[in-house]
């Protein structure tokens, strides 16, 4: 860890599936599958992969994500 | 008013809120001035950019989910999106403005393009446009849930007289509290510490505020989100918003999140607290997942409220944006409600506050200043305090900002202008996102590419979002939209050109971003950049390499030390002063432009530096002619053209210095070798002589006397040549003994004819003297004058024609010198040696062959002479053969302001 090369990288690619998770027509799929748990699988997926998301983010920024370079 | 809470409850809870707000502030500003900031922590920082969560979000997501149910997903997850690539791009955005004293975003705009006051204008003039109706929608959300929690559970009372108008009060406060926190002093960072942590303890209180309601109603109301859930999926209604939209939402849902995307960062509010009130770029890190988790926790109960809503109040969905607060109140919850009430005051104070605030600075810096600069509104020279000038436009533009906010709601009133102003300032301020992301990773992007993208972008905004919500809310004729301006369909505003079955926003993005990147890129690639917009475009896009600043060696630090010390205090100018002590003037100029541009933005400080170097303020036209930076940063080129060529000439002297130096050295090493030559010549022969007269002894008396004369001759030329080297080595070395004194030249030629005689006379040798009886003084050594005279007089006997020699001697006049004259009928001297025979050891002739005369020194030693008393020893052709030569010596300069004879200077 600590490259910022590599960590800028880890983040493109993070937006980039961000980008592609949260958006149709993978969110029409969800759509289509009803309720999980009596919640509606698609209000449930978009806030699961929000959460990863986010998760990604401060994996890829850990805590030594050198700032001073 | 019959509501279930007391209008003194409320008054009393808003009322302790904003002084709470105001002690918070008030602490943070006297904890920064004592330098324990309050906000030096990263996690204030994320708070505080929760900023973007205003009223729209509290209020506003639960009604756009009743209506459009995940459709608000997008607003809130494009900025996450944009927060994965903060580390990227913000951290140099940060590190850019730092480095430049950026302000706001229409300043970094103007900076990055030759720091241009029109594009920076202009800037400002799309932000106010596009946000004021934002400010009133903040406004209008305070006034209405006011009026819900005081008429609940009766309908919402008629909008009372302007000063009845809660809306009105709180937009005063509001004024007040940004001018006090946000333009009390000025400073050259633009930070304002104190709303900061206001601002960040808003976002606290807010998000406690709605996820108090989500769980009351989840929890509180149902048993469980499941419960709710499953209640809400017996509606048929409900459950088609639990489903994707059609495709055209689906379409448009991409586009939101663009938008989102961009407005996380280029919102002047965003602005303001992401890049100005940045306290270290370290933060960026920790608000990268911090501010997109509180995002994602506001949204959490946004459905669940929708649906408990809509459930509980199922012919209310005018209303749906005030759920939040009419559940709690329909659950005889009168605390929770005011807690609500408090959050959305909080959401809408602190977005207002901060967007004020930094739009306040944009009109201030880039509108104001630069126009009152063109105008010549005020002179330098007149303004001894311009910080009082500027704080005075920025507060005036607050207040302005705020009546005009409050105007706009009051006009507005329930028209659809007001619901849907959210995204359509969103796309307002997306059209900076050319000129600012390209102006950041472009180095071609220029002001003119800017201009036009910007311009276009702002127009086909006004005419596809603006006008049709002005048409939808009755102020333009319907027909305006359908079926479109002048009865022509492909003029129609949501469907320009016939491209339909986009949803508005994204009809408008679409074409806004087409025409701005096409001019922005295209006219980027076709115009060139004038040299400051080059400097800047290095300065922005590679910020580790970029030049530092245009100015030239030469510009009047001082001068412009002392504008700051009028703008921003003489301690300002004094720590500049302290802080670049070994700096060069352009540097020191360039660091008090940057502290100038700080407090004023970067347009208008370099308009101020321009007219500093013209020494005093300048007239209207002139002004004007500032405004074009080409001159300056041509002129920084051609500095370092010509520190090139210094460098060049001083090389090219050193190779000169190094080759004079050898060829000393070989000069050394020849007169070393010749000297020793002429030494040896009379020593072989005076040993020569000697061996002679000893080994034989029986010698004639009549031989002896001549070897022995030849000896004693030998011997004296010996002496000569040792003094004369001896005399010349103290010469070369400057330590000969002068004795300087006024004399008459002619009396020392006369001295020197006497002496020669017996030689002359010997050699019978014809003389002609033309002397004046008395010449003017000059100032030169006798002795030393003598010794040239002499020489030249031995050297024109030796070469005059042996039987008919005859030498003319003559002293002159000219202009402001003497010029004596030695000349001989001898057989001259060839031209290519007239210069040679000055070098040491050179004689007339051939040296090898003929017998040496002289020790080939005495010429050289003459020119010194001459030379050392400002003359000049020169050889020409004599008229009718032979040699002249001529020297020199400039006449006394002073002869009557001698010391010793004051009394004799003309009256």
């Amino acid at each position: 860890m600590g490259r910022p090369g590599l960590i800028a990288e880890r983040l493109v690619a993070l937006f980039a599936a961000g980008w592609l998770l949260l958006n149709y027509p993978l969110l029409a799929l969800f759509g289509r599958l009803g309720t999980v748990a009596g919640i509606p699988a698609l209000y449930l997926y978009l806030f699961v992969a929000w959460a990863l998301l986010i998760a990604g983010i401060a994996l890829a920024l850990g805590r030594d994500a050198d700032d001073g370079r | 008013m019959g509501g279930m809470l007391d209008g003194w409850q409320i008054a009393l809870a808003s009322a302790c809120y904003l002084g709470l707000l105001f002690a918070i502030a008030f602490h943070a500003d006297r904890r920064a001035a004592a330098g324990a900031s309050l906000i030096g922590h990263p996690a204030i920082y994320a708070l505080s950019l929760a900023v973007y969560a205003s009223s729209w979000t509290f209020y506003g997501s639960v009604g756009r989910a009743a209506v459009d149910g995940i459709g608000f997903f997008p607003v809130y997850l494009g900025p996450t999106l944009m927060a994965a690539l903060w580390w990227i791009v913000l951290r140099k955005m940060i590190a850019v403005s730092k480095a430049n004293r950026i302000t706001s975003i229409a300043d970094f705009i103007a900076s990055r393009y030759g720091k241009s006051a029109l594009l920076g204008g202009l800037a400002t003039l799309v932000a106010v446009v596009g946000i004021v109706p934002y400010i009133a929608l903040q406004l209008k959300a305070v006034s209405s849930s006011l009026a819900l929690l005081q008429s609940f559970p009766g309908p919402l009372p008629p909008t009372g007289p302007v000063w009845s108008d809660a809306g009105l009060h709180v937009a005063l406060l509001l004024a007040a509290f940004t001018i006090l926190f946000g333009a009390r002093h000025l400073d050259a960072a633009e930070r304002h510490e104190g709303m900061v942590a206001a601002v960040a303890f808003e976002s606290v209180v807010k998000l406690c505020a709605f996820l108090a309601v989500g769980l009351y109603v989840g929890y509180g109301m149902y048993d469980g989100l499941g419960a709710l859930f499953a209640r809400a999926a017996e509606q048929p209604a409900l459950q088609a918003l639990t489903r994707p939209g059609a495709g055209a939402s689906q379409g448009g849902w991409a586009w939101l999140t663009l938008l989102s995307m961009l407005s996380i960062l280029l919102l002047p509010r965003q602005f303001q607290i992401a890049v100005v009130e940045n306290v270290s770029v370290r933060h960026v890190r920790c608000a990268s997942w911090l501010l997109p988790l509180y995002l994602l926790a506001i949204n959490l109960f946004v459905l669940p409220i929708a649906f408990a809503g809509l459930m509980r109040f199922p012919d209310a969905h005018a209303n749906a944006d005030l759920f939040v607060l009419t559940l709690p109140l329909a659950g005889h919850q009168p605390a929770l409600a005011l807690l609500v009430f408090i959050g959305g005051l909080s959401a809408a104070t602190g977005m207002v506050i901060v967007e004020t605030t930094a739009l306040s600075t944009m009109v201030c810096n880039d509108l104001a200043m630069p126009l009152l600069l063109r105008l010549g509104f005020f002179r330098l020279a007149a303004r001894a305090d311009l910080s009082a000038l500027l704080l005075r436009i920025r507060r005036m533009a607050i207040v302005a900002l705020m009546s005009l906010g409050y105007v706009y709601s009051r006009a507005a009133g329930e028209a659809y202008a007001l619901m849907a102003i959210g995204l359509i300032s969103f796309a307002a301020v997306a059209q900076f996102a050319p000129a600012v992301l390209g102006g950041l990773y472009w180095r071609r992007g220029n002001r003119n590419g800017a201009l036009l993208g910007l311009a276009a972008g702002f127009l086909v905004w006004l005419y596809t979002l603006l006008l049709p919500s002005f048409a939808r809310s009755g102020w333009l004729p319907a027909s305006f939209l359908d079926p479109g301006p002048y009865g022509q369909a492909w003029l129609r505003p949501y469907a320009l050109f016939g491209l339909d079955g986009m949803d508005p926003v994204s009809h408008a993005m679409f074409w806004s971003m087409l025409v701005n990147c096409l001019a922005y890129v295209g006219v980027s690639l076709l115009s060139r950049q004038d040299a400051i917009g080059q400097v800047q475009a290095q300065r922005f896009v590679d910020p580790a390499h970029g030049g530092t600043s245009a100015w030239g060696g030469a510009a009047p630090a001082e001068a412009m030390l002392a504008l700051v010390g009028r703008v921003l205090g003489p301690a300002a100018a004094q720590n500049l002063r302290r802080q670049h002590q070994h700096a060069s003037p352009g540097m020191l100029m360039h660091e008090a432009e940057m502290a100038l541009a700080g407090a004023m933005g970067a347009a208008s400080a370099r308009v101020m530096a321009r007219s500093v170097l013209r020494k005093e303020s300048l007239a209207a036209d002139d002004m004007l002619a500032l405004l074009d930076e080409s001159v300056q940063a041509i002129a920084h080129s051609r500095e370092l053209e010509q520190k090139s060529i210094e460098l060049e000439r001083a090389s090219a002297e050193l190779r000169a210095a190094n080759q004079q130096l050898t060829e000393l050295d070989r000069m050394k090493d020849d007169f070393l070798a010749t000297v020793t030559h002429e030494l040896r010549t009379p020593l072989t022969s005076i040993r020569a002589f000697s061996e002679i007269l000893r080994d034989h002894p029986d010698l004639p008396a009549q031989k002896r006397a001549a070897y022995l004369d030849i000896i004693i001759r030998e011997s004296e030329r010996l002496t000569r040549l040792i003094n004369d080297v001896l005399d010349l080595a103290k010469l070369d070395a400057g330590r000969a003994e002068w004795h300087a004194e006024t004399l008459d030249l002619a009396q020392v030629v006369r001295d020197a004819l006497e002496a020669s005689g017996q030689v002359l006379r010997d050699k019978a040798v014809a003389l002609e003297v033309d002397l004046p009886p008395a010449a003017p003084p000059v100032r030169a050594d006798r002795d030393r004058l003598m010794q040239v005279m002499l020489n030249l007089l031995s050297n024109a006997a030796k070469f005059c024609s042996p039987q008919t020699g005859r030498i003319a001697v003559s002293l002159r006049r000219e202009g402001d010198a003497l010029q004596v004259a030695v000349i001989d009928n001898g057989p001259g001297v060839r031209p290519e040696d007239r210069e040679l025979i000055f070098d040491k050891f050179r004689q007339g002739g051939d040296t090898l062959t003929g017998k040496p005369q002289g020790t080939g020194l005495g010429l050289p030693i003459s020119r010194r002479i001459v030379n050392h008393f400002g003359g000049r020893l020169w050889l020409e052709d004599a008229p009718g053969g032979g040699a002249r030569f001529l020297f020199t010596l400039p006449l006394d300069a002073a002869p009557q302001t001698a010391p010793t004879s004051p009394l004799e200077s003309p009256p």
